[in-house]
Protein backbone atom coordinates (compact mmCIF):
# COMPACT_ATOMS: atom_id res chain seq x y z
CA UNK A 1 0.00 0.00 0.00
CA UNK A 2 1.07 3.22 -0.97
CA UNK A 3 1.38 5.62 2.29
CA UNK A 4 0.11 8.99 1.71
CA UNK A 5 1.88 11.59 4.06
CA UNK A 6 1.91 15.25 5.22
CA UNK A 7 -0.05 17.61 3.09
CA UNK A 8 -0.71 15.18 0.47
CA UNK A 9 -2.68 12.88 3.30
CA UNK A 10 -4.50 16.09 3.94
CA UNK A 11 -5.32 16.75 0.84
CA UNK A 12 -6.84 13.56 0.16
CA UNK A 13 -8.39 11.88 3.22
CA UNK A 14 -9.40 15.88 4.52
CA UNK A 15 -9.83 18.10 1.90
CA UNK A 16 -11.19 16.10 -0.90
CA UNK A 17 -13.66 14.36 0.14
CA UNK A 18 -14.89 17.26 2.64
CA UNK A 19 -15.06 19.42 -0.05
CA UNK A 20 -16.84 17.47 -2.34
CA UNK A 21 -19.78 16.83 0.35
CA UNK A 22 -20.09 20.60 0.74
CA UNK A 23 -20.15 21.49 -2.92
CA UNK A 24 -22.38 18.75 -2.98
CA UNK A 25 -24.61 20.83 -0.23
CA UNK A 26 -24.29 24.29 -1.90
CA UNK A 27 -25.63 22.41 -5.23
CA UNK A 28 -28.62 21.42 -3.78
CA UNK A 29 -29.00 24.07 -1.58
CA UNK A 30 -29.14 26.55 -4.83
CA UNK A 31 -31.69 24.19 -6.67
CA UNK A 32 -34.06 24.36 -3.61
CA UNK A 33 -33.70 28.08 -3.29
CA UNK A 34 -34.60 28.27 -6.58
CA UNK A 35 -37.87 26.03 -6.20
CA UNK A 36 -39.03 27.52 -3.46
CA UNK A 37 -38.43 31.01 -4.01
CA UNK A 38 -40.05 30.24 -7.64
CA UNK A 39 -43.59 30.31 -6.53
CA UNK A 40 -43.13 34.54 -5.29
CA UNK A 41 -41.44 35.40 -8.44
CA UNK A 42 -43.80 34.03 -10.90
CA UNK A 43 -46.67 35.77 -8.60
CA UNK A 44 -45.29 39.26 -8.59
CA UNK A 45 -44.91 38.73 -12.62
CA UNK A 46 -48.53 37.45 -12.79
CA UNK A 47 -49.31 40.33 -10.84
CA UNK A 48 -47.70 42.85 -12.90
CA UNK A 49 -48.79 41.44 -16.18
CA UNK A 50 -45.41 40.52 -17.06
CA UNK A 51 -43.85 37.26 -18.68
CA UNK A 52 -40.28 36.36 -17.15
CA UNK A 53 -37.89 34.41 -18.34
CA UNK A 54 -36.39 30.89 -17.01
CA UNK A 55 -33.19 32.86 -15.93
CA UNK A 56 -34.39 36.15 -15.07
CA UNK A 57 -36.65 33.89 -12.80
CA UNK A 58 -33.49 32.28 -11.28
CA UNK A 59 -31.57 35.38 -11.03
CA UNK A 60 -34.48 37.03 -9.13
CA UNK A 61 -35.48 34.27 -6.78
CA UNK A 62 -31.23 34.01 -6.05
CA UNK A 63 -31.65 37.56 -4.89
CA UNK A 64 -35.00 37.81 -3.09
CA UNK A 65 -34.93 40.43 -0.05
CA UNK A 66 -36.91 37.91 1.90
CA UNK A 67 -36.63 34.59 0.20
CA UNK A 68 -38.16 31.31 1.73
CA UNK A 69 -34.89 29.88 1.15
CA UNK A 70 -32.04 32.39 1.03
CA UNK A 71 -29.11 31.23 -0.97
CA UNK A 72 -25.52 30.37 0.46
CA UNK A 73 -24.46 33.47 -0.76
CA UNK A 74 -26.76 36.10 0.45
CA UNK A 75 -26.03 33.77 3.71
CA UNK A 76 -22.54 34.33 3.61
CA UNK A 77 -22.31 37.67 2.49
CA UNK A 78 -25.10 38.80 5.92
CA UNK A 79 -22.59 36.96 7.39
CA UNK A 80 -19.37 39.11 6.68
CA UNK A 81 -21.48 42.28 6.92
CA UNK A 82 -22.09 41.22 10.26
CA UNK A 83 -18.60 40.10 11.32
CA UNK A 84 -15.95 41.71 9.75
CA UNK A 85 -17.73 44.67 8.86
CA UNK A 86 -19.70 45.86 11.74
CA UNK A 87 -17.89 46.99 14.64
CA UNK A 88 -18.11 44.54 17.09
CA UNK A 89 -19.91 46.70 19.71
CA UNK A 90 -22.45 47.44 17.30
CA UNK A 91 -26.17 46.12 18.17
CA UNK A 92 -26.18 44.30 14.51
CA UNK A 93 -22.86 42.81 15.01
CA UNK A 94 -22.95 39.04 14.70
CA UNK A 95 -19.81 38.78 16.88
CA UNK A 96 -21.52 41.14 19.67
CA UNK A 97 -24.58 38.55 19.63
CA UNK A 98 -22.40 35.46 19.61
CA UNK A 99 -20.35 37.00 22.26
CA UNK A 100 -23.54 37.08 24.43
CA UNK A 101 -24.44 33.67 23.67
CA UNK A 102 -20.99 32.29 23.92
CA UNK A 103 -20.26 33.52 27.71
CA UNK A 104 -24.01 32.22 28.85
CA UNK A 105 -22.94 29.18 27.05
CA UNK A 106 -19.50 28.56 29.06
CA UNK A 107 -20.69 29.96 32.63
CA UNK A 108 -24.05 27.05 31.99
CA UNK A 109 -21.38 24.64 31.00
CA UNK A 110 -18.88 25.14 33.84
CA UNK A 111 -22.00 24.76 36.38
CA UNK A 112 -23.38 22.04 34.66
CA UNK A 113 -20.23 19.72 34.85
CA UNK A 114 -19.41 20.83 38.23
CA UNK A 115 -23.23 19.86 39.00
CA UNK A 116 -22.74 16.53 37.00
CA UNK A 117 -19.71 15.27 38.63
CA UNK A 118 -20.96 16.41 41.93
CA UNK A 119 -23.99 14.19 41.93
CA UNK A 120 -22.40 11.49 40.06
CA UNK A 121 -19.30 11.55 43.28
CA UNK A 122 -22.67 11.58 45.62
CA UNK A 123 -24.32 8.92 43.67
CA UNK A 124 -20.97 6.45 43.64
CA UNK A 125 -20.50 7.05 47.52
CA UNK A 126 -24.25 6.06 48.23
CA UNK A 127 -26.63 3.44 47.36
CA UNK A 128 -29.32 6.20 49.20
CA UNK A 129 -28.47 8.75 46.96
CA UNK A 130 -27.99 5.77 43.86
CA UNK A 131 -31.78 4.77 44.52
CA UNK A 132 -33.24 8.68 45.22
CA UNK A 133 -31.30 10.85 43.17
CA UNK A 134 -31.19 7.97 39.74
CA UNK A 135 -34.66 8.45 38.70
CA UNK A 136 -34.52 12.40 39.18
CA UNK A 137 -31.93 12.90 36.79
CA UNK A 138 -33.59 10.89 34.86
CA UNK A 139 -37.43 12.43 34.66
CA UNK A 140 -35.39 16.08 34.67
CA UNK A 141 -34.60 15.12 31.03
CA UNK A 142 -37.84 14.19 30.29
CA UNK A 143 -39.66 17.40 30.99
CA UNK A 144 -39.67 19.81 26.97
CA UNK A 145 -36.52 22.06 27.84
CA UNK A 146 -38.68 24.79 25.91
CA UNK A 147 -41.62 24.45 28.60
CA UNK A 148 -38.82 25.05 31.14
CA UNK A 149 -36.99 27.97 30.39
CA UNK A 150 -39.41 30.17 29.87
CA UNK A 151 -40.56 29.56 33.33
CA UNK A 152 -36.86 29.33 34.72
CA UNK A 153 -36.34 33.28 33.05
CA UNK A 154 -39.99 34.27 34.20
CA UNK A 155 -39.48 33.17 37.87
CA UNK A 156 -35.87 34.19 38.11
CA UNK A 157 -36.56 37.63 36.55
CA UNK A 158 -39.20 38.23 39.20
CA UNK A 159 -37.16 38.09 41.81
CA UNK A 160 -34.58 40.62 40.58
CA UNK A 161 -32.38 37.93 38.47
CA UNK A 162 -31.69 38.70 34.88
CA UNK A 163 -29.19 38.83 32.05
CA UNK A 164 -26.46 36.05 31.87
CA UNK A 165 -27.12 34.01 34.93
CA UNK A 166 -30.93 33.05 34.16
CA UNK A 167 -29.57 31.83 30.40
CA UNK A 168 -26.98 29.75 31.45
CA UNK A 169 -29.08 27.97 34.02
CA UNK A 170 -31.02 26.61 31.74
CA UNK A 171 -27.59 25.48 29.69
CA UNK A 172 -26.76 23.77 32.82
CA UNK A 173 -30.10 22.68 33.28
CA UNK A 174 -29.15 20.61 29.95
CA UNK A 175 -25.26 20.47 30.22
CA UNK A 176 -25.40 18.73 33.92
CA UNK A 177 -27.08 15.26 32.93
CA UNK A 178 -24.86 13.14 30.38
CA UNK A 179 -22.04 14.50 32.89
CA UNK A 180 -23.87 13.15 35.64
CA UNK A 181 -24.77 9.99 33.58
CA UNK A 182 -20.60 9.66 32.17
CA UNK A 183 -19.25 9.92 35.39
CA UNK A 184 -21.30 7.91 37.05
CA UNK A 185 -20.12 4.85 34.63
CA UNK A 186 -16.62 6.23 34.73
CA UNK A 187 -16.51 6.30 38.37
CA UNK A 188 -17.64 2.98 38.58
CA UNK A 189 -15.44 2.04 35.87
CA UNK A 190 -12.25 0.39 37.55
CA UNK A 191 -12.37 -3.31 37.19
CA UNK A 192 -12.09 -5.45 40.46
CA UNK A 193 -8.81 -6.00 40.45
CA UNK A 194 -7.79 -2.47 40.76
CA UNK A 195 -10.03 -1.90 43.48
CA UNK A 196 -9.08 -4.81 45.22
CA UNK A 197 -5.20 -3.92 44.64
CA UNK A 198 -6.33 -0.75 46.46
CA UNK A 199 -8.20 -2.52 49.66
CA UNK A 200 -4.81 -4.57 50.11
CA UNK A 201 -3.03 -1.68 50.97
CA UNK A 202 -5.91 -0.41 53.65
CA UNK A 203 -6.69 2.88 51.34
CA UNK A 204 -8.85 5.48 52.90
CA UNK A 205 -12.04 6.13 50.46
CA UNK A 206 -11.03 9.12 49.27
CA UNK A 207 -7.49 7.64 48.49
CA UNK A 208 -9.65 4.90 46.17
CA UNK A 209 -11.19 7.99 44.84
CA UNK A 210 -7.89 10.52 44.07
CA UNK A 211 -5.68 7.60 42.71
CA UNK A 212 -8.43 5.43 41.06
CA UNK A 213 -11.88 6.50 40.40
CA UNK A 214 -11.41 9.68 39.23
CA UNK A 215 -8.10 9.37 36.76
CA UNK A 216 -10.16 6.27 35.77
CA UNK A 217 -13.39 8.52 34.45
CA UNK A 218 -11.55 11.27 32.99
CA UNK A 219 -12.03 10.11 29.19
CA UNK A 220 -15.82 9.46 30.49
CA UNK A 221 -15.80 13.23 31.48
CA UNK A 222 -14.19 14.39 28.18
CA UNK A 223 -16.82 12.16 26.22
CA UNK A 224 -19.96 13.62 28.19
CA UNK A 225 -18.37 17.33 28.24
CA UNK A 226 -18.31 17.39 24.13
CA UNK A 227 -21.92 16.19 24.56
CA UNK A 228 -22.91 19.16 27.19
CA UNK A 229 -20.83 21.49 25.51
CA UNK A 230 -22.93 21.37 22.54
CA UNK A 231 -26.32 21.01 24.22
CA UNK A 232 -25.39 24.28 26.58
CA UNK A 233 -25.28 26.23 23.73
CA UNK A 234 -28.64 25.12 22.46
CA UNK A 235 -29.89 25.79 26.16
CA UNK A 236 -28.35 28.83 26.05
CA UNK A 237 -30.07 30.15 22.70
CA UNK A 238 -33.22 28.64 23.98
CA UNK A 239 -32.74 30.67 27.09
CA UNK A 240 -32.46 33.89 25.07
CA UNK A 241 -35.74 33.13 23.38
CA UNK A 242 -38.58 33.42 25.58
CA UNK A 243 -38.26 37.03 27.29
CA UNK A 244 -37.94 38.58 24.02
CA UNK A 245 -34.02 38.54 24.79
CA UNK A 246 -32.40 41.70 23.07
CA UNK A 247 -28.87 40.52 22.40
CA UNK A 248 -27.86 36.84 21.44
CA UNK A 249 -28.19 34.91 19.19
CA UNK A 250 -31.12 33.46 20.03
CA UNK A 251 -32.30 36.88 19.76
CA UNK A 252 -31.34 37.48 16.08
CA UNK A 253 -33.47 33.78 15.97
CA UNK A 254 -36.64 35.46 17.18
CA UNK A 255 -36.50 38.95 16.02
CA UNK A 256 -35.33 37.83 12.04
CA UNK A 257 -38.83 35.25 12.51
CA UNK A 258 -40.45 38.54 13.73
CA UNK A 259 -40.04 40.29 10.85
CA UNK A 260 -39.65 37.84 8.19
CA UNK A 261 -36.05 38.05 8.23
CA UNK A 262 -35.03 35.05 6.60
CA UNK A 263 -31.38 36.09 5.67
CA UNK A 264 -30.67 37.01 9.17
CA UNK A 265 -32.41 33.72 10.67
CA UNK A 266 -30.51 31.72 8.55
CA UNK A 267 -27.01 33.74 9.27
CA UNK A 268 -27.61 32.97 13.04
CA UNK A 269 -28.39 29.42 12.57
CA UNK A 270 -24.90 29.04 10.48
CA UNK A 271 -23.12 31.19 13.20
CA UNK A 272 -24.61 28.91 16.25
CA UNK A 273 -23.48 26.01 14.39
CA UNK A 274 -20.17 26.90 13.76
CA UNK A 275 -20.01 27.83 17.02
CA UNK A 276 -21.23 24.59 18.33
CA UNK A 277 -18.40 22.94 16.28
CA UNK A 278 -15.83 25.03 17.45
CA UNK A 279 -16.83 24.31 21.06
CA UNK A 280 -16.76 20.66 20.43
CA UNK A 281 -12.95 20.95 18.81
CA UNK A 282 -12.06 22.59 21.42
CA UNK A 283 -12.75 19.82 24.26
CA UNK A 284 -12.00 17.42 22.04
CA UNK A 285 -8.48 18.97 22.02
CA UNK A 286 -8.19 19.15 25.27
CA UNK A 287 -9.42 15.85 26.02
CA UNK A 288 -6.50 14.78 23.21
CA UNK A 289 -3.96 16.79 25.16
CA UNK A 290 -5.13 15.68 28.96
CA UNK A 291 -5.46 11.95 27.66
CA UNK A 292 -1.92 12.00 26.29
CA UNK A 293 -0.29 13.35 29.51
CA UNK A 294 -1.86 10.67 31.15
CA UNK A 295 -1.01 7.97 28.94
CA UNK A 296 -4.07 6.92 27.95
CA UNK A 297 -4.35 8.18 24.24
CA UNK A 298 -5.81 5.96 21.56
CA UNK B 1 10.52 -20.39 63.61
CA UNK B 2 7.14 -18.82 64.02
CA UNK B 3 3.89 -19.89 62.38
CA UNK B 4 2.64 -17.02 59.74
CA UNK B 5 -0.35 -18.87 59.01
CA UNK B 6 -2.54 -20.93 60.32
CA UNK B 7 -5.82 -22.19 59.17
CA UNK B 8 -8.33 -24.98 61.28
CA UNK B 9 -10.96 -26.25 59.16
CA UNK B 10 -11.60 -23.32 56.65
CA UNK B 11 -14.86 -23.42 54.55
CA UNK B 12 -16.17 -20.71 52.05
CA UNK B 13 -19.50 -21.02 50.11
CA UNK B 14 -20.25 -18.57 47.80
CA UNK B 15 -23.77 -17.91 47.59
CA UNK B 16 -26.95 -19.52 48.67
CA UNK B 17 -29.82 -22.22 47.93
CA UNK B 18 -29.21 -23.77 44.19
CA UNK B 19 -26.30 -21.97 42.94
CA UNK B 20 -24.14 -22.56 45.92
CA UNK B 21 -20.70 -23.34 45.31
CA UNK B 22 -18.72 -25.19 47.61
CA UNK B 23 -15.21 -23.01 47.47
CA UNK B 24 -13.49 -24.01 49.92
CA UNK B 25 -13.95 -26.87 52.65
CA UNK B 26 -12.06 -28.21 55.56
CA UNK B 27 -8.83 -26.54 54.91
CA UNK B 28 -5.90 -27.31 57.04
CA UNK B 29 -3.05 -25.33 56.49
CA UNK B 30 0.03 -23.80 58.83
CA UNK B 31 2.76 -21.89 57.13
CA UNK B 32 5.85 -21.14 59.03
CA UNK B 33 7.62 -17.54 58.41
CA UNK B 34 10.23 -18.02 55.72
CA UNK B 35 8.46 -20.65 53.89
CA UNK B 36 7.55 -20.34 50.08
CA UNK B 37 4.55 -22.50 49.56
CA UNK B 38 2.74 -23.37 46.62
CA UNK B 39 -0.97 -23.93 45.76
CA UNK B 40 -1.31 -26.36 42.77
CA UNK B 41 -4.39 -28.20 41.84
CA UNK B 42 -6.90 -28.21 38.49
CA UNK B 43 -8.47 -24.89 37.71
CA UNK B 44 -11.45 -24.03 40.18
CA UNK B 45 -10.18 -26.12 43.05
CA UNK B 46 -10.13 -22.87 45.08
CA UNK B 47 -6.45 -21.70 45.17
CA UNK B 48 -7.35 -18.13 44.78
CA UNK B 49 -10.05 -18.04 46.89
CA UNK B 50 -7.65 -19.48 49.53
CA UNK B 51 -5.64 -16.77 48.80
CA UNK B 52 -8.15 -14.33 48.65
CA UNK B 53 -9.23 -15.28 51.85
CA UNK B 54 -5.49 -15.01 53.51
CA UNK B 55 -5.25 -11.41 52.28
CA UNK B 56 -8.91 -10.40 53.26
CA UNK B 57 -10.62 -9.91 50.29
CA UNK B 58 -13.02 -12.70 51.10
CA UNK B 59 -14.41 -13.85 54.38
CA UNK B 60 -14.26 -17.57 54.97
CA UNK B 61 -18.20 -19.11 55.65
CA UNK B 62 -16.35 -21.19 58.79
CA UNK B 63 -13.57 -22.30 60.12
CA UNK B 64 -11.06 -19.94 61.64
CA UNK B 65 -7.53 -18.52 60.36
CA UNK B 66 -5.07 -16.17 61.98
CA UNK B 67 -2.06 -14.05 59.82
CA UNK B 68 0.82 -12.87 61.99
CA UNK B 69 -1.15 -13.95 64.83
CA UNK B 70 -4.27 -11.67 64.41
CA UNK B 71 -7.68 -12.01 61.69
CA UNK B 72 -6.85 -11.37 58.24
CA UNK B 73 -8.52 -8.16 58.58
CA UNK B 74 -6.14 -6.82 61.13
CA UNK B 75 -3.26 -7.67 58.88
CA UNK B 76 -4.60 -6.24 55.70
CA UNK B 77 -4.97 -3.09 57.79
CA UNK B 78 -1.34 -3.43 59.28
CA UNK B 79 -0.71 -3.77 55.24
CA UNK B 80 1.14 -7.11 56.58
CA UNK B 81 1.22 -8.42 52.91
CA UNK B 82 1.90 -7.25 49.15
CA UNK B 83 -0.81 -9.39 46.91
CA UNK B 84 0.37 -10.12 42.97
CA UNK B 85 -2.46 -10.48 40.63
CA UNK B 86 -2.95 -13.11 37.89
CA UNK B 87 -2.79 -10.28 35.85
CA UNK B 88 -0.32 -7.10 36.12
CA UNK B 89 -3.28 -4.95 37.09
CA UNK B 90 -1.08 -1.36 36.79
CA UNK B 91 -3.10 1.80 36.36
CA UNK B 92 -2.81 2.71 32.86
CA UNK B 93 -3.00 6.57 33.90
CA UNK B 94 0.32 5.81 35.30
CA UNK B 95 4.12 5.12 34.14
CA UNK B 96 6.03 2.47 35.70
CA UNK B 97 7.52 4.45 38.32
CA UNK B 98 4.18 5.76 39.25
CA UNK B 99 2.65 2.35 39.62
CA UNK B 100 5.34 0.96 41.82
CA UNK B 101 5.20 4.62 43.71
CA UNK B 102 1.26 4.04 44.59
CA UNK B 103 1.71 1.60 47.39
CA UNK B 104 3.99 4.18 48.90
CA UNK B 105 1.82 7.23 48.62
CA UNK B 106 -1.06 5.68 50.54
CA UNK B 107 1.06 4.59 53.13
CA UNK B 108 1.92 8.42 53.27
CA UNK B 109 5.66 8.09 52.90
CA UNK B 110 8.00 11.03 51.78
CA UNK B 111 8.83 11.63 48.23
CA UNK B 112 12.65 11.07 48.83
CA UNK B 113 11.73 7.43 50.23
CA UNK B 114 9.39 7.00 47.91
CA UNK B 115 12.27 7.69 45.07
CA UNK B 116 14.95 5.88 46.56
CA UNK B 117 12.44 2.77 46.84
CA UNK B 118 11.36 3.15 43.50
CA UNK B 119 14.65 2.73 41.76
CA UNK B 120 16.00 0.11 44.44
CA UNK B 121 12.32 -2.34 43.19
CA UNK B 122 13.04 -1.59 39.64
CA UNK B 123 16.68 -2.50 40.14
CA UNK B 124 15.59 -5.56 41.81
CA UNK B 125 12.91 -6.61 38.70
CA UNK B 126 15.45 -5.16 36.13
CA UNK B 127 13.50 -2.49 34.84
CA UNK B 128 15.66 0.43 35.23
CA UNK B 129 15.59 2.40 32.44
CA UNK B 130 12.07 2.67 32.08
CA UNK B 131 10.50 4.36 35.07
CA UNK B 132 9.04 6.88 32.83
CA UNK B 133 7.36 4.45 30.13
CA UNK B 134 3.50 3.58 30.66
CA UNK B 135 2.48 0.21 31.00
CA UNK B 136 1.11 -0.23 27.31
CA UNK B 137 4.44 0.66 26.33
CA UNK B 138 6.00 -2.61 28.03
CA UNK B 139 5.55 -6.58 27.42
CA UNK B 140 3.53 -8.42 29.20
CA UNK B 141 6.34 -10.34 31.46
CA UNK B 142 7.93 -6.52 31.71
CA UNK B 143 4.29 -5.66 33.60
CA UNK B 144 4.63 -8.36 35.06
CA UNK B 145 7.83 -7.59 36.90
CA UNK B 146 6.83 -4.23 37.92
CA UNK B 147 3.59 -5.28 39.31
CA UNK B 148 6.10 -7.55 41.42
CA UNK B 149 8.11 -4.31 42.38
CA UNK B 150 5.33 -2.93 43.44
CA UNK B 151 4.01 -5.53 45.64
CA UNK B 152 8.36 -4.98 47.18
CA UNK B 153 8.19 -1.55 47.43
CA UNK B 154 6.57 -1.47 50.66
CA UNK B 155 8.42 -4.20 51.79
CA UNK B 156 6.08 -6.79 53.55
CA UNK B 157 7.17 -9.47 55.15
CA UNK B 158 4.95 -11.85 53.02
CA UNK B 159 4.20 -12.16 49.21
CA UNK B 160 0.92 -13.46 48.10
CA UNK B 161 1.35 -14.58 44.32
CA UNK B 162 -1.25 -15.78 42.11
CA UNK B 163 -0.42 -17.30 39.23
CA UNK B 164 2.07 -14.27 38.55
CA UNK B 165 4.06 -15.54 35.76
CA UNK B 166 0.80 -17.51 33.90
CA UNK B 167 0.71 -15.73 31.08
CA UNK B 168 3.95 -15.43 30.37
CA UNK B 169 6.54 -17.97 27.61
CA UNK B 170 8.78 -20.69 29.18
CA UNK B 171 12.10 -18.87 28.46
CA UNK B 172 10.67 -15.18 30.42
CA UNK B 173 8.82 -17.50 33.23
CA UNK B 174 12.51 -19.33 33.86
CA UNK B 175 14.32 -16.15 34.09
CA UNK B 176 11.55 -14.91 36.75
CA UNK B 177 11.96 -18.00 38.74
CA UNK B 178 15.32 -17.58 39.09
CA UNK B 179 15.17 -14.17 39.94
CA UNK B 180 11.98 -14.75 42.40
CA UNK B 181 14.01 -17.35 44.05
CA UNK B 182 17.27 -15.00 44.67
CA UNK B 183 15.29 -12.44 45.88
CA UNK B 184 13.47 -15.06 48.38
CA UNK B 185 16.88 -16.53 49.29
CA UNK B 186 18.07 -12.25 50.08
CA UNK B 187 14.90 -11.61 51.82
CA UNK B 188 13.48 -14.67 53.21
CA UNK B 189 9.96 -13.42 53.23
CA UNK B 190 7.07 -15.96 53.40
CA UNK B 191 5.94 -16.39 50.14
CA UNK B 192 2.26 -18.14 49.05
CA UNK B 193 2.23 -18.87 45.21
CA UNK B 194 -0.45 -20.19 42.88
CA UNK B 195 0.17 -22.03 40.02
CA UNK B 196 -0.98 -24.70 37.97
CA UNK B 197 2.88 -25.35 36.86
CA UNK B 198 4.22 -28.95 38.54
CA UNK B 199 8.25 -27.79 37.72
CA UNK B 200 7.67 -23.95 39.18
CA UNK B 201 5.65 -25.51 41.97
CA UNK B 202 8.95 -28.04 42.63
CA UNK B 203 12.02 -25.55 41.76
CA UNK B 204 10.24 -22.40 43.83
CA UNK B 205 9.09 -23.88 46.89
CA UNK B 206 9.49 -25.32 50.43
CA UNK B 207 6.37 -27.07 50.23
CA UNK B 208 3.78 -28.04 47.96
CA UNK B 209 0.05 -28.08 48.59
CA UNK B 210 -1.83 -30.04 46.13
CA UNK B 211 -5.47 -29.15 45.70
CA UNK B 212 -8.49 -30.89 44.76
CA UNK B 213 -11.90 -29.62 43.29
CA UNK B 214 -15.44 -29.83 44.44
CA UNK B 215 -15.55 -28.63 46.97
CA UNK B 216 -11.82 -27.25 46.64
CA UNK B 217 -9.49 -29.08 49.66
CA UNK B 218 -6.32 -29.76 50.18
CA UNK B 219 -5.24 -33.19 48.72
CA UNK B 220 -1.81 -33.46 50.33
CA UNK B 221 1.12 -31.73 50.99
CA UNK B 222 4.89 -32.63 50.08
CA UNK B 223 8.05 -31.10 50.89
CA UNK B 224 10.29 -29.72 48.40
CA UNK B 225 13.73 -29.94 50.24
CA UNK B 226 15.63 -29.44 47.07
CA UNK B 227 17.60 -26.81 49.67
CA UNK B 228 18.38 -23.55 48.97
CA UNK B 229 20.69 -23.39 45.73
CA UNK B 230 18.77 -24.37 42.93
CA UNK B 231 20.47 -23.55 39.57
CA UNK B 232 17.36 -23.66 36.43
CA UNK B 233 19.26 -27.42 35.53
CA UNK B 234 18.33 -28.62 39.28
CA UNK B 235 15.16 -29.52 37.17
CA UNK B 236 17.23 -32.36 35.34
CA UNK B 237 18.45 -34.36 38.58
CA UNK B 238 16.84 -37.23 40.12
CA UNK B 239 15.38 -35.59 42.60
CA UNK B 240 13.85 -32.83 40.96
CA UNK B 241 12.05 -35.65 38.94
CA UNK B 242 10.98 -37.60 41.59
CA UNK B 243 9.03 -34.56 43.50
CA UNK B 244 7.37 -33.87 40.22
CA UNK B 245 6.06 -37.17 39.66
CA UNK B 246 4.39 -37.18 43.69
CA UNK B 247 2.87 -33.91 42.46
CA UNK B 248 1.45 -35.03 39.80
CA UNK B 249 0.31 -38.42 41.27
CA UNK B 250 -1.46 -36.59 43.62
CA UNK B 251 -2.95 -34.20 41.12
CA UNK B 252 -4.45 -37.35 39.67
CA UNK B 253 -5.46 -38.83 42.32
CA UNK B 254 -7.34 -35.60 43.43
CA UNK B 255 -8.46 -35.56 40.42
CA UNK B 256 -9.93 -39.28 39.76
CA UNK B 257 -12.82 -39.30 42.52
CA UNK B 258 -15.10 -36.96 40.75
CA UNK B 259 -15.75 -38.09 36.90
N1 LIG C 1 -16.93 -14.29 43.73
C1 LIG C 1 -17.35 -15.54 43.46
N2 LIG C 1 -18.66 -15.83 43.44
C2 LIG C 1 -19.10 -17.08 43.17
N3 LIG C 1 -18.30 -18.11 42.92
C3 LIG C 1 -16.99 -17.91 42.92
C4 LIG C 1 -16.43 -16.61 43.18
N4 LIG C 1 -15.07 -16.68 43.12
C5 LIG C 1 -14.81 -17.97 42.81
N5 LIG C 1 -15.94 -18.72 42.71
C6 LIG C 1 -16.01 -20.16 42.44
O1 LIG C 1 -15.23 -20.81 43.41
C7 LIG C 1 -14.51 -21.89 42.84
C8 LIG C 1 -13.06 -21.72 43.11
O2 LIG C 1 -12.59 -20.59 42.38
P1 LIG C 1 -11.08 -20.14 42.39
O3 LIG C 1 -10.99 -18.89 41.58
O4 LIG C 1 -10.58 -20.08 43.76
O5 LIG C 1 -10.37 -21.31 41.60
P2 LIG C 1 -8.83 -21.45 41.19
O6 LIG C 1 -8.31 -22.70 41.81
O7 LIG C 1 -8.11 -20.20 41.47
O8 LIG C 1 -8.99 -21.68 39.61
P3 LIG C 1 -7.98 -21.21 38.47
O9 LIG C 1 -6.84 -22.14 38.48
O10 LIG C 1 -8.80 -21.37 37.23
O11 LIG C 1 -7.62 -19.79 38.73
C9 LIG C 1 -14.87 -21.91 41.36
O12 LIG C 1 -15.87 -22.89 41.16
C10 LIG C 1 -15.40 -20.54 41.11
O13 LIG C 1 -16.38 -20.57 40.10
MG1 LIG D 1 -7.24 -18.62 40.25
Amino acid sequence: MLERRGFSALLYDRIVPIGVVVAVIVVLWYGFAVLLNAQFERDQAARAKTEITTSQLIERTLSQDRPLLPAPHQVVSEIWDTTVMKKITSKRSLVYHGWITLSSTLLGFLMGTVLGISLAVAIVHSKVLDRSLMPWIIVSQTVPILAIAPVIIVVLNAIGISGLFPKALISTYLSFFPVAVGMVKGLRSPDVMHLDLMRTYNSSAAQVFWKLRWPASVPFLFTSMKVAVAISLVGAIVGEMPTGAVAGLGARLLSGSYYGQTIQIWSALFSAAVLAAVLVMLVDLVSRIVLRRMGMAQ
Amino acid sequence: MSVVIEAKGLDLTFGTGEGAVHALADIDLSIESGEFVSLIGPSGCGKTTLLRVIADLEKPTGGTISVNGVSPEEARLARAYGYVFQAAALYPWRTIAGNISLPLEVMGMSKAERQQRIAKNMELVNLTGFEKKFPWQLSGGMQQRASIARALSFDPDMLLMDEPFGALDEIVRDHLNEQLLKLWAQTKKTVVFVTHSIPEAVFLSTRIVVMSPRPGRIHEVIDCDLGDDRPLDIRETPKFLEIAHRVREGLRLGHSYED
